[in-house]
């Protein structure tokens, strides 16, 4: 279809912004799939009669970092308005939202495709308000929980930039990273924290008008923005190439059958009512608090992969592994600043550490594995004192302990054999033990050199210096030839 | 003693000199309810035993010796101001039944300086109105003459003060529901700055014209409980974070030198003579009184009501959208969801449903710059002609209402001529000005007659003052009007 | 301006109420009403004024992010019509 259509894709991102209290009241923000029903409302997120709102401080902030994270400009004069609609999640009957004067414009945020290149994603508007309650059914009618209601809530739109699911998918995925990086939203889709609409239309190449757009809803996973949104892009041509016309609707993802369904047509578009929060008194957002947000953002994943790749010579995909989550690249940055080799130590990270960190289903931040201690081990290899069987050892057991390497290997007896005197003894042991191999080996066949090596090591249950075993044996098993020689 | 003809402050004065009890007091204001209130039907909700709890506990503190402002003092409040334990109405079947788990902030102030609740008074239904007709519940009637309205919307908190059935009384004004019916009843009503009482609790009917104002029979009675609930509530955002003043220490009886103007567009179009003729020998008295007086012009008023009524109704149309039966009020039954929504919000009155379909299309698309776009800006000249005014004047002298208490019935199907019982008092609404209401004389049937002084932000003690020292030169009848017992239709 | 009754049933639509025939045809006259009155705002030039939304300037009112009570659920459903199983019942609403 791409030959014919081009996509016109924007993302509509609503994020839960991880306050304490409420957007505009001091319930405490719950988690709404797993709070007992109504335990976290009072009059005001009930939208009781006689309350008023008082803008969460926090809230605003976090919104900055969003703003600020995704290049926007920040609004200098904000003011709340009112988004009146009725619905029974939503208690007032209005939405208290953010419509003429969004907090964040003309934002953007750069994304990497899988062929390499990076694509620059325009952002509309960041805008903060308050979410709604929520709805379950029964047979006997349908139940309101207004535990959600009033938690602060942020809406991040795009300009139609994203012409793929390929490319909305990289959108979001980053969009989450930048909002876990900012420790503003957990992510979590499942739990809706994070909630993701797409509208979609497609337009016959070379036209400039656009063709009438589909909402997306009810995408809970990644792959299901993907698929949903290259379903209805095929969707969207079929009926075109068909002759028919494409009718603005909410369509929803089906995650089993994995299509699009018709969910609601839009007759018209609704009527808002937008009018200025009168019960809130603008925000002015003066440059020395931007200032001041600005300071607390953390190096962001683009910067750090970046840093990685150019200062640390890593590969794309190492320093995008590494970068992936906020709390393993600041762990790698602190091994780094504690003096350790960036190219060795994200190996150690990403396949060792990693692996022993699946292994156990923990996350960095829950194991007692200090930084520092990781380049000792790297440099106790590199010196020599551990071969890696050892240290890979050894690191298993710091992460269980959290004790350093030196200490684990000084009282399990681990440290290598490195004392030439004694490895002479053993691997003149072994040749002594083994005279058919030695004849072999005089004999030319020079690679059971390997052979007598592992014999040594096995002797020294592994703790014997490889290298050195290995120059040893070469050693005495050439002056065994030199003697038969004679 | 007639403990019942004290005003308040004499009534506080004579708890202090133990001349009296709090539960006497209270009795006698519930013995009087009683009595008369059938036919006045000032309240809709009497708590008459929160009202001898709270009055036994402040004998009690005062027996050990404790004094707060106002201690064992029986005080009325508007049913828009939500006190825990009784329901509140707004004067709407949609509210009926409805308990509000908390208190309005100047209740707990209230409370907080001892004051004894008598009950909830009556008001035109989410107080839009100007004569208590629009009340779900009970027209109340003028004590003057109980054919008439008593003014509105906090019609019932004024008919109880002049009546001698509260001592005081708490009222909100949105568009001049404290100072017009303030006006009707012969009473004393404040509406001070907005922001300088917390709207905390009290049932929004025009979130950025709402204020809490208090009645009186005199105005060292308005300034006592005024002193009281005003400050600072970080629940509303919009009340304002600065210090109040003693308003009762303001009342020096001393207005020599004040500049008082008289705006000519308050002596226009409409004015009954026996109002203008009134409040023109007030502000002579005033002259006498040593205030310089000088004509001044608010060229913006004739546009006041229009402004006023499409913000009012777009902000409650809002405001009166969370009525729908999900988590309060009563529901009826409709066919699907969205049908038992609006078979619901049927039950609200016609004024209401009236207010909530002008406010939703001045705000709807393609009218919202016509409209509610255009009022917006017309506000910023009306608060501009306060401003200037209030460069070379203290307070502004006028009627507070063009008319005296019309009858029951007279204007309920003529919206437009109920709106312009207003027309005086609601322009500093949008403004930033405070003002009150104080009786100066009667007209030729007996009816009350309320001189308005305005005063520029946060300018109440002067206002009062004002108010004070035109009692003291002018003292009134202190025989409360006599209602007649019985029942009234 | 006159609101026809279409009109009317559009904002009573917007505004979820339930109106009558006679209310319909009485608030399509009462509202014309209005509308002729307010409309002598036409008459203002108001070019270049800004509009007023609120009475007194105040800016800048924030809370600090720290959790109050809430209410118990019992508090929080006394006031309602139906519950059931500690949330607000209503009627069924179509899965979308």
């Amino acid at each position: 279809m791409l030959d014919r259509y081009e996509p016109v894709i924007g993302l509509e991102i609503h994020a839960e912004l991880l306050t304490h209290s409420k957007m505009f009241c001091g319930c405490r923000v719950v988690d709404s799939v797993e709070a007992a029903p109504n335990t976290a409302v009072c009059p005001v997120c009930l939208g009781m009669p006689g309350m008023l709102p008082v803008i969460n401080r926090r809230a605003v902030e976090f919104a900055m970092r969003v703003a600020l994270a995704l290049n926007c400009e920040i609004q200098n004069h904000n003011i709340f308005a009112r988004k009146n609609y009725f619905y029974p999640d939503l208690p007032k009957g209005y939405q208290i939202s953010q419509y003429e004067l969004p907090i964040g414009r003309h934002g953007w945020l750069d994304i990497a495709l899988s062929d390499g290149t990076t694509k620059r994603i325009g952002i509309r508007r960041v805008h903060m308000e308050e979410d709604t309650g929520k709805l379950t059914h029964r047979d006997e009618g349908s139940l309101v929980d207004y535990n959600r209601s009033g938690v602060p809530l942020l809406e991040i739109v795009t300009e139609p930039d994203i012409r793929s699911g390929e490319e909305a998918r990289a959108y979001a995925t980053r969009i989450r990273q930048t909002l876990r990086y900012l420790g503003v939203n957990s992510g979590d889709m499942e739990k809706g924290v994070l909630r993701i609409e797409p509208n979609i239309s497609i337009r016959p190449r070379g036209s400039e008008a656009f063709g009438t757009r589909i909402e997306l809803k009810n995408l809970n996973s990644f792959r299901a923005l993907a698929d949903g949104t290259d379903f209805e892009l095929d969707r969207q041509a079929a009926v075109l190439d068909g002759g028919g016309k494409v009718i603005q609707e909410t369509r929803g993802w089906h995650d089993t059958r994995r299509e699009t369904f018709s969910q609601r047509a839009k007759e018209e578009a609704e009527d808002y009512r937008y009018f200025a929060e009168p019960d809130l008194p603008p925000l002015f957002i003066d440059p020395a608090w931007i200032q001041t947000m600005r300071a607390t953002l953390p190096e962001l994943p683009q910067a750090k992969e970046a840093r990685y790749r150019i200062d640390f010579g890593l590969s794309p995909v190492e320093a995008t592994a590494l970068a992936d989550d906020r709390a393993v690249a600041e762990w790698f940055d602190a091994a780094i600043g504690a003096g350790g080799k960036p190219k060795s130590l994200a190996n150690w990270i990403l396949n060792d550490l990693f692996r022993l960190l699946n292994e156990r289903g923990l996350t960095i931040s829950d194991v007692p594995l200090a930084p520092a201690a990781l380049v000792e081990l790297q440099s106790l290899v590199d010196r020599g004192t551990i071969n890696l069987t050892t240290a890979r050892e050894v690191l298993a057991e710091m992460l269980e302990s959290g004790r350093d390497p030196t200490t684990i290997i000084e009282a399990g007896g681990l440290g290598q054999i490195s004392d030439e005197a004694a490895l002479i003894a053993i691997v003149d042991q072994v040749i002594t033990d083994n005279p058919g191999p030695l004849t072999n080996y005089l004999g030319g066949k020079e690679s059971l050199l390997g052979w007598f090596v592992g014999q040594v090591m096995r002797a020294t249950r592994g703790q014997a210096n490889p290298a050195l075993v290995n120059e040893i044996a070469r050693r005495r098993l050439e002056e065994k030839r030199d003697t038969a020689g004679s | 003693m007639d403990i019942i003809s004290l005003t308040l402050t004499e009534l506080r004065e004579a708890l202090r000199r133990g001349e009296t009890t709090s539960v006497a007091a209270t009795q006698a204001m519930l013995d009087r309810i009683v009595a008369l209130d059938n036919s006045l039907l000032s309240y809709l909700t009497i708590t008459e035993e929160m009202a001898l709890e709270q009055a036994t506990a402040a004998d009690q503190r005062r027996a050990a010796g404790e004094d707060t402002p106002l201690l064992g003092v029986p005080i009325a409040l508007k049913d828009i101001i939500c006190l825990s334990g009784a329901p509140t109405t707004a004067g709407s079947k949609i509210l009926e039944g409805f308990n509000p788990p908390y208190n309005a902030f100047v209740v707990d102030r209230l409370l907080e300086a001892g004051a004894v609740i008598l009950g909830k008074t009556n008001t035109d239904e989410f107080a839009m109105g100007s004569s208590t007709e629009n009340s779900a519940y009970v027209t109340t009637r003028n004590p003057w003459d109980i054919e008439r309205v008593p003014g509105g919307s906090s019609g019932g908190s004024a008919a109880a003060v002049a009546a001698g059935l509260a001592y005081g009384a708490l009222g909100t004004d949105t568009g001049g529901s404290v100072r017009q019916p303030a006006s009707f009843c012969g009473v004393v009503g404040i509406r001070p700055t907005y922001g300088r009482v917390s709207r905390w609790g009290v049932v929004a009917f025009a979130s950025s014209l709402d204020q809490v104002g208090s009645f009186g029979r005199t105005a060292a009675d308005v300034a006592a409980q005024l002193s009281v609930i005003a400050g600072h509530d970080p629940r509303d955002s919009t009340s304002l974070n600065i210090p109040v003043p003693d308003y009762e220490a303001a009342l020096t009886g001393d207005i020599r030198g004040l500049r008082i103007g008289v705006p000519r567009e308050y002596f226009v179009e409409g004015i009954e003579p026996d109002v203008e003729a009134a409040v023109r020998v007030a502000i002579d008295d005033l002259a006498a009184l040593g205030a310089e007086i000088v004509e001044i012009s608010l060229p913006h008023t004739q546009y006041g009501l229009p402004v006023y009524y499409l913000i009012a109704s777009a902000e409650a149309s809002a405001n009166l959208a969370r009525y729908d039966g999900t988590r309060f009020g009563p529901r009826a039954k409709g066919a699907d969801m969205i049908d038992t929504v609006r078979q619901t919000r049927a039950l609200f009155g016609p004024e209401v449903k009236r207010r909530i379909m002008l406010g939703a299309y001045a705000l709807s698309a393609g009218y919202y710059d016509e409209y509610y776009g255009r009022a917006l800006k017309v506000r910023t000249l009306i608060k501009e002609d306060f401003r200037r005014v209030f460069e070379s004047v203290d307070v502004i002298a006028a009627p507070t209402s063009p008319a005296t208490a019309f009858r029951v019935g007279e204007r309920i199907d003529d919206p437009l001529n109920m709106y312009l019982a207003d027309i005086f008092t609601l322009p500093l609404n949008l403004s930033a000005s405070c003002g009150l209401s104080v009786p100066c004389g009667l007209d030729r049937q007996g009816l009350p007659i309320g001189l308005q002084l305005i005063g520029d932000t946060l300018q109440e003690a002067r206002i009062l003052n004002v108010a004070h020292t035109y009692e003291q030169a002018r003292p009134r009848d202190r025989r409360l009007p006599a209602v007649p017992a019985g029942a009234t239709g | 301006m006159s609101l026809s009754r279409d009109e009317v049933l559009k904002i009573a639509g917007l505004a979820r109420l339930a109106l009558s025939e006679e209310e319909v045809a009485r608030f399509s006259d009462q509202l014309s009403a209005v509308l002729d009155y307010v409309a002598r705002l036409d008459e203002l030039d108001l070019r270049g004024i800004e509009p007023s939304v609120h009475a007194v300037a105040r800016t800048n009112v924030m809370r600090d992010d720290v959790v109050m009570p809430s209410l118990s659920p019992t508090d929080a459903l006394f006031n309602a019509a139906a519950t059931s199983e500690n949330q607000f019942l209503i009627q069924s609403i179509l899965e979308e």
